[in-house]
């Protein structure tokens, strides 16, 4: 009865319900977008290379940071966990395929058009969107450019893409786990992808409803952010952030999930605390929900609610200890070794633990006042959303990807492309921490000149960070084609789980009767 | 003791990056500055304080689990010999290390809730401030003293693009700072014109939302004279980056000889409104006014920014009657960045700027544009 992909290029593509295929498209489309995305951060770091406005004017500056930061968080970061999601999942709890393979096919297919329409405004008149990846109203409304509608519309597309996919996954995993496969035995990726499924059909509906809103103000004359008309411009900022703080953690848990299934690979050792994971997970998604407002602590809220957020926004410390501790003590007294998504997955770590650090700082509300809005927030994004969320997705795609292929990659040049990584990203992010100290703000074209050095050495970081990924491109490329042909189906010594024992390279239909799960 | 601290920090993940800062940092070379500043007033301090003791929480616990991640790392690996373990719960463990950063976290709730009372007692100024912040500059308002001014950046388009060497205080310097006393407690209300600002001084850990419709407020007491540079830090607009806020200390003495004499120049400016004003001067000022209120948006050749900032070139407005012209200054477009500049520019500058662009780039009209003219324009409406 197995029948393998279509011969045809466009039906085996554009038609697929095949979530291995679905899952493919998803991780090309988010590696095109990085790049897409990284492309933009070149420009804006050639531009900070020195202070003086050399190569771009002013108002493309601040199109390219705007779309650099869309274009990272929502065609890069996100589906590339969805890809990963639809990869693995079904492979996971032993299930034949997706429960909804039309609406997959679907929920990746609007995404190409979204971008499209996105990066398609950079060529129109009065540029594309430049307002922060924040949108804050009314710069966004009543100052933006007329191709804000575009953006808009973009946004909705994206938004309903993230939802079909999370509800795909939330109906897959309630259904379709094998027998045997109780909730408390799903790998641990599965969990947090189940949990970060919830939050996003929780939050993308807030989403669309702030877009919404500038829609009407824009559009149909309404004021709900234009205090002429007797609205609140403060009032976007929450309905921005209520779904913006839950979206940091859509991005980093199903990345929690994957260096929590690479690190026992490696340690040859079952993961530590399997039930604390999920719950400091859980409560991580739950806590996510009530601390939206600690980006906002120099609106002039009332005291009581500075000390209500900060308060909040600390306490997440607390599991996220939990989990760091977890990946720690999963190592201790394992048998290490160190192939490249073992590396990317430590450097995870640390550099993600490292990201909490400066998040404790900036929970701090009389500190943040000094902090907030300067490059001490983007250093300290970047480090849990770079080395947090890409990190672990390159490790994914090292870890997995001789199971999808059937192929070896080559570890010289994995770990080459990992140590320039890690160097370039620190010497990248590590002096943004200076900078913001030292005062200067973010989303800024040019700056004094007591600003110059460190901008430099970030910038020269960049540029090495951007070509590590090349090498990255050209070794999954290589691998495909042309890499050591594999066939043991557990591919690492120390891997555990259903997704290795079926064949390598996984074959187009898995599990189509359920394995059973003692 | 804190160069240690900042060196811990560093080097605690990135030996590339420490290697680079043991060479840069030498005493004289400020540029590669590491910390925040301790600023000048209590509120500063008092951020400067909890951001060190975050440092050091994060360092202690930094240490502790990246060295031991180190030490599992070299004592651990498969190459030396070692069988894996097969442990995987331990609830004793896992409930301690749920507690203990339970604890510390409380304990550090202590010092930071201090903090922020203290960033929030805006009660009892001696002085209050309008603080209104424009795309892309800022107008200051001394409240009950008849003074305001804007305060722009005074950086040429030449530095910024590279046709003439920086000055020393690039993109720093405006043509008139904000002044305050020394031993004043100094409130200010900050508020925002058209979209989003946000009014910063580093130095006295001030920073606040200037938003559209709504008041917020800081506070500031030093008793240190002296010029202290900020920022705007809440993106709003292509010249985000170029609206600096400068802020003089002075003594009390003088700061009062000071606010005199703003008085004094307002009624000698009052004054200069009915005088006939010629061609030259009148050019002359217009230049001026426009270089640093239009140029901004409407380019110094008045060549605009297509579909963004209309050309003023050949503008059916600009060359059309002057009543017209004078509408669109005295009240702007309503919802879009054109703003009115009743506010911002005296009835001399408007009526110079308006002359000079319609005697400017090809415009030619020929005619003469009396400050007077505004004036009786304002009083119609
Ligand atoms: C913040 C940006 C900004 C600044 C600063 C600015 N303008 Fe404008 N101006 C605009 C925009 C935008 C419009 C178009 C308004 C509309 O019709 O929607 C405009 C329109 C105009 C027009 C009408 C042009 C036409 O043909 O429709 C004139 C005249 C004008 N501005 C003069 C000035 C003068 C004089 C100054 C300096 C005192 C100035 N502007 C400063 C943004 C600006
Ligand atoms: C210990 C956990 C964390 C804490 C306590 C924390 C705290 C904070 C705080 C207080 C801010 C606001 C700073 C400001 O604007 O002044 C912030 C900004 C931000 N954080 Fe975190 N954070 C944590 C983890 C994360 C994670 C896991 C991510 C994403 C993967 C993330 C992504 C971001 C982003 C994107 C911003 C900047 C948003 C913007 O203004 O554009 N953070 N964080
Ligand atoms: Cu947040
Ligand atoms: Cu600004």
């Amino acid at each position: 009865m197995a029948h393998g992909p279509s011969k045809n290029f466009f039906n085996r593509w554009l038609f697929s319900t095949n979530h291995k295929d679905i899952g493919t498209l998803y991780l090309w489309f988010s590696f095109a977008m990085f790049l897409l995305g990284g492309a933009f951060a070149m420009v804006i770091r050639a531009e900070l290379f020195q202070p003086g406005m050399q190569l771009i004017k002013p108002e493309f500056f601040n199109q390219m940071t705007t779309m650099h930061g869309l274009v990272m968080v929502f065609g890069a970061i996100m589906p590339a966990f969805v890809g990963l999601a639809n990869w693995m999942i079904p492979m996971m709890i032993g299930a034949p395929d997706m429960a909804l393979p039309r609406m997959n096919n679907l929920s990746f297919w609007i995404l190409p058009f979204a971008f499209a329409i996105l990066v398609s405004t950079l060529f129109m008149e009065g540029g594309g969107p430049n307002f922060g990846w924040t949108f804050y109203a009314p710069l966004s409304t009543t100052y933006a450019p007329d191709t804000v509608n575009y953006f808009i519309f973009g946004v909705h597309i994206m938004g309903a893409s993230s939802i079909m996919g999370s509800i795909n996954i939330i109906a897959t995993v309630m259904n379709m786990r094998a027998p045997g496969m109780t909730y408390m035995k799903m790998p641990l990726f599965v969990w947090t992808w189940v949990i970060t499924a919830f939050l996003l059909v929780a939050v993308m509906p807030v989403l669309a409803g702030a877009v919404t809103m500038m829609l009407m103000d824009i559009n149909f004359g309404t004021s709900f952010f234009d205090a002429a008309g007797g609205g609140d411009p403060v009032l976007f900022q929450h309905v921005f952030w209520f779904f913006g703080h839950p979206e940091v953690y859509i991005i980093i848990l199903p990345a929690f999930g994957v260096v929590s299934q690479i690190i026992p690979t490696f340690s040859r050792k079952p993961l530590f605390g399997y039930s604390s994971m999920v719950y400091a997970t859980a409560s991580i998604a739950f806590l996510s929900f009530i601390v939206w407002a600690h980006h906002m602590f120099t609106v002039g809220m009332p005291i009581a609610g500075e000390l209500y957020f900060m308060y909040a926004t600390m306490l997440i410390a607390v599991p996220t200890g939990v989990k760091v501790f977890n990946w720690v003590t999963t190592m201790y007294k394992g048998a290490l070794t160190f192939e490249t998504p073992m590396l990317f997955s430590i450097a995870f770590v640390i550099l993600f633990t490292f990201g909490g650090f400066t998040g404790m700082m900036l929970s701090i509300a009389a500190a943040d006042t000094q902090y907030h809005d300067t490059y001490f927030v983007v250093a300290h994004f970047h480090y849990v959303m770079v080395a947090g969320a890409v990190f672990s997705g390159t490790a994914a795609v090292y870890y997995w990807l001789p199971k999808w292929c059937g192929r070896m990659y080559d570890e010289t040049m994995g770990k080459l492309q990992f140590w320039i990584a890690f160097i370039a990203f620190n010497i990248t992010f590590m002096p943004q921490h200076f900078l913001g100290l030292a005062g200067m703000p973010r989303r800024y074209s040019d700056y004094g000149l007591q600003f110059a050095d460190w901008n430099m050495v970030s910038s020269i970081g960049a540029f090495m960070y951007g070509g590590a990924q090349l090498l990255f491109l050209y070794n999954v490329i290589r691998t495909i084609g042309w890499g050591k042909p594999i066939s043991d189906p557990k591919v690492w010594e120390g891997a555990e789980g259903l997704e290795w024992t079926v064949p390598t390279p996984a074959p187009f239909h898995t599990f189509s009767t359920p394995p059973v799960v003692k | 003791m804190s160069k240690r601290a900042r060196a811990l920090f560093l080097g605690l993940l990135s030996p590339a990056i420490l290697s680079l800062v043991a060479g840069g940092a030498s005493a004289e070379d400020a540029a590669w500055n590491l910390n925040m500043p301790r600023g000048v007033t209590e509120v500063s301090q008092a951020a400067y304080d909890i951001h060190m003791i975050m440092i050091w929480v994060c360092t202690v616990i930094g240490v502790l689990v990246f060295g031991f991640m180190f030490y599992i790392m070299y004592a651990h690996r498969k190459s030396r010999g070692v069988t894996a373990a097969n442990f995987h719960e331990n609830l004793t463990v896992e409930i301690l290390w749920t507690i203990v950063p339970a604890l510390i976290l409380i304990v550090m709730a202590v010092p930071a809730t201090t903090a922020l009372l203290k960033v929030y007692d805006t009660e009892n100024p001696d002085i209050d401030i309008k603080v209104t912040g424009y795309q892309w500059k800022w107008q200051y308002e001394y409240i009950g003293e008849g003074v305001k001014f804007m305060s722009e950046l005074r950086t040429s388009q030449d530095e910024q693009y590279g046709r003439a060497p920086k000055g020393e205080h690039y993109l720093r310097e405006v043509t008139q700072p904000l002044v305050i006393p020394a031993n004043k407690k100094v409130r200010f209300l900050i508020t925002g014109n058209d979209v989003i600002h946000s009014w910063w001084v580093p130095d006295f850990a001030v920073k606040r939302d200037a938003i559209p419709g709504l008041f917020t407020a800081a506070w500031a007491k030093t008793d240190q004279p002296g010029v202290y540079v900020g920022a705007c830090t809440e993106l709003c607009g292509k010249d985000h980056s170029r609206m600096p806020v400068v802020v003089e200390v002075k003594e009390e003495a003088e700061y009062y000889e000071w606010l005199a004499g703003k008085k004094e120049e307002a009624v000698i400016y009052q004054s200069t409104i009915g005088k006939e004003w010629t061609n030259e001067e009148l050019m002359a000022k217009g230049e001026a006014v426009y270089a640093v209120s239009c140029a901004g948006c409407h380019q110094s050749a008045g060549e605009g920014i297509a579909g963004v900032f209309p050309a003023l070139v050949g503008s059916s407005i600009v060359t059309g009657p002057v009543e017209g012209h004078i509408g669109i200054l005295i009240n702007g477009v309503a919802g879009s960045a054109m703003q009115s500049f009743a506010d911002q520019l005296s009835e001399v500058d408007i009526a110079a700027v308006i002359h000079y662009k319609r005697n400017s780039w090809g415009n030619d009209m020929g005619d003469i544009v009396q400050p007077i003219d505004v004036l009786n324009y304002k009083q119609n409406q």
